[in-house]
C-alpha cells in the first residue's frame, strides 16, 4: 500500500475509538446533567378520555392468570363474553413478568407523561403502592364501579396504599405462607421450624418479594407487618441473617421454587397459595401451611395508567370481572383467592370442591390471620429493601 | 479520467492505467467502510457508556421521583466497594477457577479436534457448537436437573462416599463453577481449535527429529504456535465469567452471589441507580486491568 495515509492497524483503531470516547465523556457529562424526578400528577398528565367514540382497551396481565377454553388455548370465555357484551374489543397482552421488570419497561413513559399504550395493568400491591406515589395512576370513577363497591373482600377494603379504594382493584389475591413437601419431611407448623429444624437445613429456600418474607418473619417475632418500626425490622432481619449464615436457607427464589419442592431438592419454603394448590393437584404430599403467627395477604392490582385514552372502558372492565359468575370462572381457572364476594355460591355450581377450599375462599379465621404489608414511602423502601438485599445476597 | 485518457492517446502512448490506491481517489475509502461499524459503536457502546459514567457519579441521595443530579460523587465508588468487595473477589475467584478447568478439559479437546480427529473433524466441531443453539438459560437450567439433589449424579457421589449423605452439588460454589465452565468453554475452544488447525504437523516431526521429548516438543513448537488462539479464548471465557450472573442465581445461593447480581439488583430491585453504575465501571476497569497486564505479560500483537 503506497498511500500516503498511514496503514490503518487494530491498534491505532483502537486508540483512537477510546480517545474519542474518552472526549465525548467530557461532552456528554457537560451536556446532560442528572435526570429528571419523574413524579407527576394525576391533573398534569391528563389526557382525554375516547371511550364514547373508540370501542378498545389494551389489557396488559400476567401469563396464565385468565381462563381459557379447555379445548383451544386462544379463547378465554370470561373475556370473549365481556367483548360480545359490550362491544369492546380488548387487545390481551401477556407482559408482565415480573414487577421490576415491567416497571422497568414503562418507567420511560410514565415519568415523561406520555402513553404506555396500554389501558389497563396487573401489578402486585407493592409495585402499586410505588406507581400510586409517583402520580402515575388514574382515579377510577366509583360510581361505575357498583359491582366492587358491593363485592370487594372487605379485607381488601381500605389498604394502606389506597384508602379510598378507587386508584387499585385486585384481579387476584394470594396468600405468602409456608409450605413442605411430606415425602421428603414431617409437618411444619411455624417460621421457626423452617429456619432451625436441624433436618431441614440446606433444603429450604424463601422468597426474594421482601415483603412476603419479611411480613412472616415479623409476625413470627410478634409484630404486626402492616405496622412496624425500624427496629423491629431489623430484628426479624437478623433472624433471617442466622439462617442465611448457618446454611438453612438454601436460596431465595421467585415462582421458581415450585418445581424444586415438587421434585424434592428442597423439603420445605415460603411460597404462594396459588402455586401450592396447583401443585398440591399433582401430588397430594405437597401441602400449604398458614402459621398460627400469621400468614401475608397480597393482591394484584388492576390500575390505569396516566395517558391512557380508554378509562370509561377499563372501568367497565374491572367492573364486570366483579360480577360474582365471572370472577367464579375466573377463580375456577387460576386458583388464586377470589376477591370477589359471592364468588364462592357460584363456583358451588362450577366445582364444589374448589368452593370449599379455604386457600382460594379464605374462611374468617383464616383471614383474621392475614395481614397486608405497611406502604412504605420512597427512602423507607429503598433503605428496607438495600437492608433486605445484602442478607439475601445481593 | 476521460481528459486524461484522451490526452495520452494524444501524445500517442498507451494509457497508462489509473493508479489503484492512489491518494487522492482512495484516501477516505478506508474510513468511508468504517462508517457502518463506528455509527454502531458510538451509539451502542460509547453514549451508553458516557450515560453511565455519568449516573456513577449521580447525587447518592437523588431518588426515582425527585430526580438525580449529576454532583461529581465520586464517593460512589468507595461506598460501593465497600459494600460489595465480598462479591468482587468472588466474581474473579470463580471466573479464574472456571478458566482454570476450562483450559484442562478445552485444550485437549481443541488438539484433538483440530490434529487427531480426521474424518470426525467436523462432526465434533458440531457437537462443540450445537449446545449454544438453545439459550443459555435453558442450558443452565438442564443443569440444575443434572445436578439435582434426587439425580443420578449426586447419588453415585454419595455411594462412593464422594459427598456425604446429606451432601449436594446444587447450591453449593462447585455447581456454580461447574456451570460457569460448561456456559463459557466452546469459546475457548473455538479459537484455539483454529489456532492448532493451522499448526503444520511437519514442524512436530522436526521438533522429534531433532531429539526433541514429546514433552518439550509441546512447550517449545505447540504451544507457541497456539498462543493468539489461546489468548483470544481465555479472553472471551474470562471477562463474561466474571460478569456472569445466571449461574449464580440459577445454581448457587446468596452466598455464593457475583458482582453481576448485586448489579442487577442494584438497577432492577433496589432502585440505587448510582451504585449500580459505579459497580458497573469498578467491574469493567478491574477486568480490563486484569486483561492489561494479562496482555502485556502474555506479549502478542495478535488480539490487540
Amino acid at each position: 500500500m503506497r498511500s500516503a495515509l498511514r496503514p490503518l492497524t487494530r491498534r491505532g483503531l483502537l486508540t483512537g475509538t477510546l480517545g474519542s470516547a474518552a472526549l465525548l465523556a467530557a461532552g456528554g457529562t457537560l451536556a446532560g446533567c442528572g435526570t429528571k424526578g419523574a413524579q407527576q400528577t394525576e391533573a398534569g398528565c391528563a389526557s382525554e378520555d375516547l371511550s364514547g367514540t373508540e370501542k378498545k382497551l389494551a389489557f396488559s396481565n400476567w401469563p396464565q392468570y385468565m381462563d381459557v377454553d379447555e379445548d383451544n388455548n386462544s379463547k378465554r370465555p370470561s373475556l370473549d363474553r365481556f367483548v360480545s357484551k359490550t362491544g369492546i374489543q380488548v387487545t390481551y397482552t401477556e407482559d408482565v413478568n415480573d414487577n421490576n421488570e415491567f416497571f422497568g419497561k414503562v418507567q420511560n413513559q410514565l415519568a415523561a407523561c406520555q402513553s404506555t399504550g396500554r389501558d389497563v395493568m396487573v401489578l402486585t400491591d407493592w409495585m402499586a403502592a410505588r406507581m400510586i406515589r409517583l402520580g402515575w395512576i388514574q382515579k377510577l370513577d366509583k360510581s361505575k364501579l357498583p359491582n366492587v363497591e358491593a363485592n370487594l373482600l372487605p379485607s381488601l377494603r381500605n389498604r394502606p396504599f389506597d384508602v379510598d379504594n378507587h386508584l387499585a382493584v385486585p384481579w387476584q389475591s394470594g396468600l405468602a405462607g409456608l409450605a413442605y413437601n411430606g415425602r421428603v419431611t414431617g409437618e411444619i407448623r411455624t417460621v421457626d421450624e423452617l429456619l432451625t429444624r436441624p433436618d431441614l437445613k440446606g433444603k429450604v429456600t424463601a422468597l426474594t418479594e421482601m415483603r412476603d418474607t419479611m411480613g412472616l418473619l415479623l409476625m413470627s417475632n410478634g409484630h404486626n407487618p402492616g405496622d412496624f418500626t425500624a427496629n423491629q425490622f431489623d430484628d426479624a432481619l437478623n433472624k433471617l441473617k442466622k439462617a442465611v449464615s448457618s446454611g438453612q436457607i438454601r436460596r431465595f427464589t421467585g415462582n421458581d421454587y415450585a418445581p424444586d419442592l415438587a421434585k424434592g431438592d428442597i423439603a420445605a419454603c415460603i411460597g404462594w397459595s396459588g402455586d401450592i394448590i396447583q401443585l398440591g393437584f399433582d401430588d397430594e404430599q405437597i401441602k400449604f401451611v398458614v402459621p398460627d403467627s400469621g400468614v401475608m395477604l397480597w393482591s394484584d392490582n388492576m390500575l390505569v395508567p396516566n395517558k391512557a385514552t380508554h378509562k370509561a372502558n377499563a372501568e367497565e372492565l374491572i367492573n364486570y370481572y366483579y360480577e360474582p359468575a365471572v370472577a367464579a370462572t375466573l377463580a375456577a381457572y387460576v386458583n388464586y383467592i377470589c376477591p370477589v364476594q359471592g364468588a364462592q355460591a357460584e363456583m358451588e355450581k362450577i366445582d364444589p370442591e374448589l368452593a370449599a377450599n379455604p386457600l382460594i375462599f379464605p374462611d374468617e379465621a383464616m383471614l383474621s390471620k392475614a395481614r397486608v404489608f405497611m406502604a412504605l414511602d420512597e427512602q423507607q423502601e429503598r433503605e428496607y429493601e438495600t437492608k433486605f438485599q445484602q442478607v439475601i445476597g445481593a | 479520467m476521460s481528459a486524461l485518457a484522451h490526452v495520452s492517446t494524444a501524445s500517442g502512448q498507451p494509457a497508462s492505467p489509473p493508479p489503484a490506491a492512489g491518494p487522492g481517489r482512495h484516501r477516505f475509502l478506508p474510513y468511508l467502510l468504517l462508517l457502518p461499524g463506528a455509527a454502531w459503536l458510538f451509539l451502542f457502546f460509547a453514549v451508553p457508556l458516557v450515560q453511565l459514567a455519568a449516573a456513577s457519579l449521580y447525587d447518592p441521595n437523588g431518588s426515582l421521583s425527585t430526580g438525580y443530579a449529576l454532583t461529581w460523587a465520586f464517593g460512589n465508588y468507595p461506598t460501593a466497594l465497600q459494600a460489595y468487595w465480598p462479591q468482587f473477589g468472588r466474581s474473579f475467584l470463580y471466573a479464574g477457577i472456571a478458566l482454570v478447568l476450562g483450559l484442562l478439559m478445552g485444550y485437549p479437546l481443541a488438539y484433538a479436534i483440530a490434529q487427531k480427529a480426521g474424518r470426525w473433524k467436523n462432526l465434533l466441531l458440531v457437537c462443540v457448537v450445537a449446545p449454544m443453539f438453545t439459550s443459555f438459560l435453558v442450558r443452565t437450567l438442564a443443569w440444575k436437573t443434572i445436578l439435582s439433589d434426587n439425580g443420578w449424579l449426586v447419588g453415585l457421589l454419595r455411594d462412593v462416599h464422594l459427598l456425604g449423605p446429606d451432601g449436594r452439588l446444587l447450591a453449593t460454589p462447585v455447581a456454580v463453577v461447574l456451570g460457569l465452565t460448561y456456559n463459557f468453554l466452546p469459546f475457548l475452544v473455538l479459537p484455539l481449535y483454529a489456532s492448532l488447525e493451522r499448526l503444520d504437523y511437519r514442524l512436530l516431526e522436526a521438533s522429534s527429529d531433532l531429539y526433541a521429548s514429546p514433552l518439550k516438543t509441546f512447550r517449545r513448537v505447540t504451544l507457541p504456535l497456539s498462543m493468539p488462539g489461546l489468548i483470544a479464548g481465555t479472553l472471551l471465557f474470562f471477562i463474561p465469567a466474571t460478569g456472569d450472573y445466571i449461574n449464580a442465581e440459577l445454581l448457587g445461593t446468596p452466598n455464593q452471589y457475583m458482582i453481576g447480581n448485586v448489579i442487577d439488583s442494584a438497577f432492577l430491585v433496589r432502585l440505587d441507580y448510582p451504585q449500580g453504575a459505579a459497580l458497573s465501571f469498578l467491574l469493567m476497569s478491574a477486568i480490563l486491568a486484569v486483561v492489561f497486564v494479562y496482555l502485556r505479560r502474555a506479549g502478542t500483537e495478535e488480539v490487540l
